[in-house]
């Protein structure tokens, strides 16, 4: 055969067409024609979505760059949208705050409900149910939760840090528990077997060994849902309210977010306001993209592979 | 594992777990502090009128109109007045102000409508109190425009009307041009930008036009939001603002205060006497000069008959009610108050609102009296 | 041996204690599993409860009447479920291709070396929070791109309905495209799965019948993906119809049905943002409702994507 090099492509088949003794008269122009319009259809639907991540980093670098310093970090807002200078700090210690309490209600109810998935429950009918519905969950629009949470809590309770937190639980449940459980029905049968081998019960190979080694990816699951909760808007908006201030109070007065805050700088006609915006949405975009980078990095270091 | 992934694996573990713990101590309720806006501004020296022995936390939502101003007195009054007491203000539209002061989740509500007896009723019934209007200022409701060429624009009553009608919709209508001689102005079509929130602005803009325009008052009416024919929706006069700064070609209303920060060009109006008035601070004081004034403190003051005031002005009232739960609240927002209608109208003047003519502040500090006094 | 049966052996040596505690723990687990139902049902319950006098007083004409005045405590909610159908179908207009064609490009034809960095990139427009979407929307996109094609749009076709002008980039045709593009990396991740499980014996065989690349893919590749490519569709239209602040920042926020795309209009979410703040109490039944229908679509949309892409991930 001639010497055409064999490459792959991802689908594992032949990237260069069949060797020259099989093609003695080759396709028909028109089929070979077809056959480069495709490719650079493909080639131009990649440019197109490849044109808005570049310009979308671009602008949020440049812009967000130079209205961004230390002073916008480290200061509150001021108290009106036209004055330059201060920052998002209340912003950022809302969204510390919720997203904090989020995680520490979602964490454990979503990967004990996991367990039960995989380890008690498995194809049982319950089983079954939360599984579907935990995954039909996390399409349910933000702003749905975040109507649900003021309906429930808000109105007799007031706005607050614990509703915005709740709203961001409820988002962040299903991710966990349908992450988790993806992550558990991979740790090897041959662990588990050792340990009730070796007289454990149940809830002790649960907690000790199953656990432990599926650690690394429950971790990326729930860093993920973390950067999903950390750039929630809408759920906030009908919960937390927003406010100018810092506030650490978690019941009964309205708290800012960072979401919150770039989305006021967004509607704002006030060029100082709207530079704050720039440097806040750089802000949350780092801190979003920190913790789905230290995500892949879990799953990466993650010793269960598919 | 092998050793690196085990370290990391427990540096995962650490991380999370701090993470849980500073949540769950947050659950706990380990904070309850409450840091004013702009940092431990201390005053050396004494400054304060007051003293600045007060502390507490007022909540107030409702107008845009007024906010450009509200944030800068709360600003002053936190800063060299009461250093203890925190004001938080949002500004949510009228309709907002008037709903939550009613559910009574804020302190106090502001409005550039004043409240119906409807919404009195409502109030009234769901908080055993009574509603009191605190006239602040007054401000001009500017017809603001963005054509790059075009920085002064005329307009009468009637086309004013036919433009947010969209009975006119290109820029060179014939109506325009001959208002305004020796302006060159494009063919483009007009984009008509109004508010999409409950607002006290659009209920002082469509009285106005209700009471000039016989098509306008059959077609869409008075209201703090009413079915507009054409435009796209603003939310609050900050949205308005902005969606005029984006959008080449689009004309729209808002408080004169963010036409001038913007630098959004304003339409000179044809008033009840026949003059084109641009709005200032000097055709809004005109306006509100000579008018009689009702116990309650509820009126109109658009399309005033004076040979100088710029026709669509409006005034912006603080809603509170006579008894407040929370004595201490009660008594910051009788200080806020007082000493912003006694010693802000600098800054409003500054920003292009009219402070109140003497009779009328007096009639608003015996309101402020009455504020949380049950 | 199997799990079970080693369970069993070991737990029959154990003594009462232990079996408590077993069964404890199973039943916290069990508890926190039905905690996600308790919470679906509590959502769908309350908020329903809250709409419902809003249902039975305005009847049908709640979803088929087109005037929204709140102030007049008229409700008719038509413009809204308009507005979100007509930005998600734009939306799907524009990433549908696009999605399909690069993840096509990803799994078929590109080199090893450049399907990680291009496939990462991508995978990038998911990690962007929705609020910067729209401050990137409102501020660059809207004048270097939608504004300018929106006005072409008008001039030059605006003789049909669906373009008819004033032309505006602040429209469903605005929040249609950074819909678009925000649901990119949902679909193509998906695809990409979905091309993937297409077995390398398929491909071969179109080869040694001396099919090209293109006609590989026609003949072998997309009939074997038709359910799950659907299914990826659905997920990403489903996450176009629930999306809020992106569409509230561009969708005009004007409760009208227009046949233009090019006017502005209004959308179910970007409604609820907008004005539940200001609401009195009926009005805030009325949004709610609006709420309820609104997860009504979604749900009915995801509960079909997810069975079809369940499907078609078992079929492998």
């Amino acid at each position: 055969m001639s010497g055409a090099p064999a490459r792959r492509s991802a689908s594992g088949g032949p990237t260069t067409p069949m060797p020259d003794a099989l093609l003695a008269r080759g396709p028909s122009p028109r089929r070979l024609w077809t056959d480069r319009a495709a490719s650079a259809a493909m080639l131009a639907t990649v440019a197109l979505a490849l044109l808005p991540v570049v310009l979308i980093f671009y602008y949020i670098i440049r812009e967000g760059f130079s209205a961004m310093n230390w002073e916008f970090l480290t200061q509150s807002m001021p108290y009106s949208f036209r004055k330059e200078g201060g920052g998002f700090l209340n912003g950022l210690i809302g969204t510390l705050i919720m997203v904090g309490v989020a995680t520490a209600v979602a964490v454990p109810f979503g990967v004990l409900a996991a367990v039960y998935l995989v380890e008690y429950g498995k194809n049982g009918l319950l089983a079954q149910l939360i599984r579907f519905f935990s995954d039909v969950m996390t399409g349910v629009p933000s702003v749905f939760v975040g109507l649900f949470v003021y309906t429930a809590f808000v109105v007799p309770f007031g706005f607050g840090a614990l509703m915005g937190a709740a709203a961001l639980a409820i988002i962040m449940l299903p991710i966990i528990v349908r992450s988790t459980e993806e992550m558990l029905k991979l740790v090897p049968l041959e662990i588990k077997n050792a340990s009730y081998a070796l007289g454990a019960a149940k809830w002790q190979t649960v907690t000790r060994v199953v656990l432990p080694s599926a650690l690394p990816g429950i971790t990326t699951g729930v860093l993920l849902a973390v950067a999903r909760a950390a750039g929630e808007t809408a759920p906030l908006i009908l919960t937390a309210l927003g406010s100018l201030t810092i506030t650490t109070k978690l019941l009964g007065e309205p708290i800012s977010a960072l979401p919150l805050a770039i989305f006021d700088g967004a509607r704002t006609p006030f060029a100082a306001g709207q530079a704050r915006a720039w440097a806040g949405a750089l802000e949350l975009l780092l801190i979003v993209l920190v913790f789905t980078l230290l995500a892949r990095v879990a799953s990466s270091r993650s010793s269960i592979s598919r | 594992m092998n050793r690196s992934t085990r370290h990391f694996s427990r540096l995962l573990v650490a991380a999370t777990a701090g993470a849980l713990l500073v949540g769950s101590l947050a659950l706990l309720g380990c904070g309850g502090d409450v840091v004013p806006a702009g940092g431990s501004a201390t005053t050396v020296g004494g400054s304060a009128t007051t003293g600045g022995l007060l502390t507490a936390s007022l909540t107030g939502v409702g107008a845009t109109f007024p906010e450009p101003l509200y944030l800068e007195w709360v600003g002053e009054f936190v800063t060299n007045v009461e250093p203890g007491v925190k004001v938080n203000y949002q500004g949510i539209g009228s309709g907002g102000g008037i709903q939550q002061l009613t559910q009574m989740t804020v302190d106090f509500g502001a409005s550039d409508a004043p409240m119906s007896d409807e919404e009195i009723a409502a109030a009234e019934t769901a908080s055993g109190a009574t509603v009191l209007h605190i006239p602040t200022v007054f401000g001009a409701v500017a017809v603001a425009y963005s054509l790059p060429d075009v920085t002064d624009l005329k307009l009468d009553q009637e086309t004013l009307a036919d433009v947010f009608l969209g009975t006119v919709t290109t820029w060179d209508d014939p109506a325009i041009v001959a208002l305004n001689p020796g302006v060159t102005l494009p063919s483009a079509a007009i984009s008509v930008v109004h508010r999409s929130d409950s607002s006290g602005t659009t209920s002082i803009f469509t009285g106005y036009l209700t009471k000039v325009s016989p098509a306008w008052s059959d077609t869409v009416g008075a209201g703090k939001d009413v079915r507009w024919p054409v435009g796209i929706g603003g939310q609050g006069n900050d949205g308005v603002a902005a969606v005029i700064q984006q959008q080449e070609g689009s004309i729209g209303y808002v408080e004169l205060a963010y036409a001038t920060e913007v630098g959004l060009p304003t339409v000179s109006l044809r008033n009840q006497a026949g003059s084109f008035i641009a709005p200032s601070l000097a055709s809004t004081s005109a306006a509100g000069a000579g008018v009689d004034f009702p116990a309650d403190l509820r009126f109109s003051l658009s399309d005033s008959p004076a040979s100088e005031a710029y026709p669509i002005v409006g005034a912006t009232w603080i809603l509170a009610y006579d008894s407040m739960a929370d004595p201490a609240k009660a008594e910051a927002l009788r200080a806020f108050l007082t000493w912003a209608l006694n010693e802000g109208a600098p800054v409003a003047e500054d920003l292009g609102y009219a402070p109140l003519p003497d009779d009328l502040r007096a009639l608003a500090l015996a309101k402020v009296d009455e504020v949380g006094s049950r | 041996m199997s799990e079970g049966a080693v369970t069993l052996a070991a737990s029959t040596r154990r003594r009462g204690v232990g079996r408590r505690v077993d069964r404890a723990f199973g039943i916290l687990t069990a508890a926190s599993g039905s905690l996600v139902l308790l919470v679906l049902a509590y959502m769908v319950l309350t908020t329903t409860n809250t709409a419902l006098p809003v249902f039975r007083a305005e009847g049908i004409s709640f979803v088929t009447g087109s005037e929204w005045l709140p102030s007049r405590g008229v409700f008719g909610i038509l413009p809204f479920i308009y507005g979100t159908l007509v930005t998600s179908a734009i939306a799907l207009v524009i990433a549908v291709p696009i999605s399909v064609g690069l993840s096509l490009y990803l799994t078929e034809v590109a080199p090893a070396w450049l399907r990680g960095p291009v496939g990462y990139a991508v995978d990038l427009l998911a990690a962007v929070p929705s609020v910067v979407y729209g401050l990137w929307g409102v501020f660059v996109l809207l004048p270097l791109f939608l504004q300018p094609i929106a006005e072409a749009l008008g001039s030059a076709f605006g003789f049909l309905p669906i373009f008819a002008p004033p032309a505006s980039g602040i429209s469903y045709f605005g929040a249609g495209v950074v819909l678009g593009i925000m649901i990119i990396p949902i679909i193509s991740a998906l695809a990409r799965e979905v091309f993937r499980a297409v077995p390398a014996d398929d491909r071969y065989a179109a080869y040694a019948l001396g099919a090209t690349r293109w006609e590989m893919i026609w003949g072998a590749v997309i009939p074997r993906s038709r359910a799950g490519l659907v299914g990826a569709v659905m997920l990403g239209l489903g996450r176009a119809l629930g999306e809020t602040i992106a569409v509230a920042l561009l969708v005009g926020s004007r409760p009208s049905i227009s046949a233009s795309v090019l006017q502005p209009g209004y959308s179910m979410a970007a409604v609820i943002a907008n004005q539940f703040q200001e609401a009195d109490a009926p009005q805030i039944r009325a949004l709610v409702g609006v709420g309820v229908v609104l997860f009504a679509i979604t749900i009915l949309i995801n509960m079909a994507a997810r069975l079809l892409v369940w499907r078609m991930v078992a079929e492998r």
